[in-house]
């Protein structure tokens, strides 16, 4: 056991690299495929590369007001929370850590990044920052009820058919396939749980039409007004990252499908290796294309007050039918 | 943090918006004290983009002025340099040919379709719709080629005369504008549902930012502004000039679309996509009853000068700009360069109704609530506050000095 985890430290940086080249890529999609959604030619791919390697050979300015020490260390906390986060979802089917924690620890560590914007935040001591720090902690609170209902949801789907230990273990529940587990009624709602989810992805990620924190337009940036340079690329890498985090999470939950049945056949292990990994990156792509993409081209920016309403209503009651319609037809079966 | 007199915490702090800021497109100051995310107090400092624009025109002859008034806005510049020109055609008593008013009137509507459709965009970025901003800016394109065609320029279309027009709009020439105007009033369709059925749209401006009837004329609005509030406000139609007199155009207010008013945002955003359409029909009318002749009362540029060197007298020109009433002032005293020309830009008017528009408003409306009188700081500027003198000139204070200038003027003129 020692040595399995010895043996996965070792394979940590890879990861890491992984996790940071995979997410600035993806951003680049999404940046390309935005503006091509809006009519314009867009950033060719490696913009965000570029960005990160033009943010690190800036000043890094610090405000005479902030507290300086907060305000330089929560970028760093903000990333190494993101790439701890790598290690324990799923990334091409692996999970480093996987066996080390549970769907719990990565509700508590997702909180983490957005804590150290917020705490970021209030240490620059800038209005436009305090009052981006606000609104982010009100939004935290907002999706994460959603988030937690879906979860349990599946954890519940998981006990009652696998037992207890199996049920917050997302390794367990990405090979089971939460889908093979539910008759039609419960299949409706894991669609709506998995739209939730995508929506959640949204929040967490601090996209339009949920990023009132940053909100350009009305605070100038919120929580990242004052930061600049290396620890804005820091907060950049850390959101590229959390990108790929949720969409392994989302992948894990709610989409464990992969092609070996249709590649097995071939015979050589590399083969559908290679499948699978690109089914994967599609398949991500697929997440980030629903949660960021699409949803940033097709609404506007919602008020701080809307961003609430939204999620702890309409999407709490979603999700809340969901966990019904799954509970109604397990119990069914049961019967 | 100061108590109240509940011994509670104050709670409130302030927030100052620009002079430089991603929502502000020109430099102003909007200083605004918030509790919690509520908007409780407002303030504004202007004089940021002093350019000394009058400064320099009295020291140009008029034909030159022309093209500095067209820089005085970026986006209605026609009516910068028609209503110094109206103002000047009134002191010299310049009949100005008919082609050549419904020429004027082709360019001042299109110029509006520009404005409007750049203005939806703005709005639609400030709500963070950039998808919309886009699709928006691709529409105004078209106007812009038109004006391109029929100018030989995009924006600054430098067509203006004094006494008429430069270039003539030729029989030729009409099929490509009446495509634009079929575009436009296509268009409408479109962006009526984009703006006027989105309900993230809809929410964000319903009920946001709402100025009332007796607020809009406490504060001398004016334009659509004015307009979405209720006010039947048009210079069009209340000084008819130019070609308007021959057409009948209506004052576009938001009841004709939703059956009342309520001069929020929402509003305001369909008085302005109302415009669009009656500025497209309007420009119809205009191709269907343009009369032939003359495009100018005098094509000799160095003769209109000598004609204009010997005037002398005051004038005003008043039209409706894009965002509402323009006013240039002009006194000429015998010489090659007006001894005084006074702008007022429709933002000077429009900018204290933000004070009733955004107090009690939630920060996240701050951007569209400012954006919606279509703000122009470059235009409004016409004055600049130098140091940091405070004083405040109250109303009083005003009328005295007021009154001890009318005393001065009369004593002076018993002395004459």
């Amino acid at each position: 056991m020692i040595d399995l985890l010895l043996w996965n430290l070792m394979l940590i940086p890879g990861f890491a690299a992984v996790g940071i080249i995979l997410g600035l890529f993806y951003k680049g999609i999404d940046r390309r495929l935005a503006a091509r959604m809006q009519a314009r030619v867009g950033p060719p791919l490696r913009q965000p590369f570029i960005d990160v390697k033009k943010l690190l050979m800036k000043e890094n300015i610090v405000p005479k007001n902030a507290v300086a020490w907060i305000f330089n260390l929560m970028p760093v906390v903000a990333l190494a929370s993101s790439l701890l986060l790598l290690l324990y979802v799923p990334l091409f089917g692996i999970s480093l850590l996987g066996g080390y924690g549970d769907l719990i620890v990565i509700l508590y560590l997702l909180i983490f990044p957005s804590l150290a914007l917020v705490i970021g935040g209030f240490a620059s001591s800038s209005p436009y920052a305090t009052v981006g720090a606000q609104r982010e902690m009100i939004a935290m609170l907002s999706y994460e009820f959603p988030l937690a209902i879906a979860i349990i949801s599946i954890a519940w789907l998981m006990s009652m058919s696998g037992g207890m230990e199996a049920a917050f273990d997302i390794g367990a529940v990405s090979w089971a396939n939460v889908w093979t587990l539910v008759g039609p009624v419960g299949a409706s709602g894991l669609f709506l749980l998995f739209i939730v989810l995508i929506f959640v992805t949204t929040g967490e990620l601090g996209i339009i039409p949920v990023d009132a924190a940053e909100a350009e337009t009305e605070i100038a940036g919120g929580l990242l007004v004052e930061y600049s340079g290396r620890n804005l690329a820091l907060f950049y890498l850390a959101s590229a990252v959390k990108m790929v985090v949720m969409g392994s999470l989302v992948i894990a939950l709610f989409l464990p499908f992969d092609l070996s049945a249709f590649v097995l056949t071939s015979g050589y292990p590399v083969f559908w290796m290679a499948a699978n990994g690109l089914f994967f990156l599609f398949k991500l792509f697929v997440v980030v294309f629903l949660s960021s993409t699409f949803i940033r081209v097709a609404l506007a920016r919602f008020r701080i007050t809307q961003v609430v309403k939204v999620y702890w209503g309409y999407t709490t009651l979603i999700a809340l039918l969901g966990l019904l319609l799954v509970s109604a037809d397990v119990l069914l079966r049961m019967v | 943090m100061g108590k109240n007199t509940f011994g509670a915490c104050d709670t409130s702090y302030s927030i100052s918006i620009g002079p430089v800021h991603p929502a502000l497109k020109e430099p102003v100051k909007l200083n605004m004290s918030i509790e919690g995310e509520k908007v409780t107090g407002v303030d504004f400092e202007l004089s940021q983009v002093h350019r000394g624009i009058e400064w320099i025109g009295t020291r140009r002859n008029p034909i030159q002025i022309l093209f500095l008034a067209e820089r005085i806005c970026g986006i209605c510049n026609i009516c910068h340099s028609l209503a110094f020109s109206k103002a000047v055609e009134s002191i010299a008593q310049i009949e100005v040919p008919e082609r050549a008013g419904y020429i004027r009137t082709i360019m001042a509507e299109l110029e509006r379709i520009h404005s409007h459709v750049l203005w939806a965009g703005v709005a639609a970025h400030e709500l963070g719709f950039d998808s919309v901003l886009h699709y928006t800016w691709k529409l105004r394109e078209n106007v812009l080629d038109t004006i391109e065609y029929l100018t030989g320029n995009r924006i600054t279309k430098a067509i203006i005369t004094i006494g008429g027009v430069r270039r003539d709009i030729t029989k030729k020439q009409f099929p490509a504008v009446k495509k634009t105007v079929d575009y436009y009033v296509k268009s409408f369709d479109k962006l009526g549902k984009i703006f006027l059925k989105d309900p993230v749209i809809k929410s964000r401006t319903r009920d946001v930012g709402i100025l009332t009837k007796k607020e809009a004329l406490a504060t001398c609005a004016v334009g659509p502004t004015a307009r979405a509030s209720g006010v039947k406000k048009d210079v069009r139609i209340d000084e008819s000039y130019a070609a308007y007199p021959d057409l009948d155009i209506e004052i576009m207010t938001p009841d004709i679309i939703t059956g009342e008013i309520r001069g929020d945002v929402y509003d305001r955003v369909i008085a302005r996509l109302l415009e669009v359409k009656q500025s497209a029909e309007i420009i119809d009318k205009c191709l269907k009853q343009m009369p032939e002749g003359k495009i100018t009362y005098e094509e000799k540029i160095p003769k209109v000068l000598a004609g204009l060197r010997d005037v002398k007298g005051e004038g005003i020109g008043r039209l409706e700009a894009p965002r509402g009433e323009v006013f240039h002032y002009v006194k000429m005293v015998d010489e090659d360069s007006p001894y005084s020309w006074k702008v007022r830009a429709p933002t000077y008017n429009n900018i204290m109704a933000w004070i009733p528009m955004l107090m009690g408003e939630q920060i996240a409306d701050i951007p569209i609530i400012a954006a919606s009188i279509d703000p122009c700081m470059s235009c409004t500027n016409r004055a600049v506050v130098s140091g940091k003198s405070n004083s405040i000139l109250t109303q009083d204070m005003l009328h005295r000095l007021s009154v001890e200038k009318t005393k001065e003027i009369r004593r002076l003129l018993k002395n004459d």
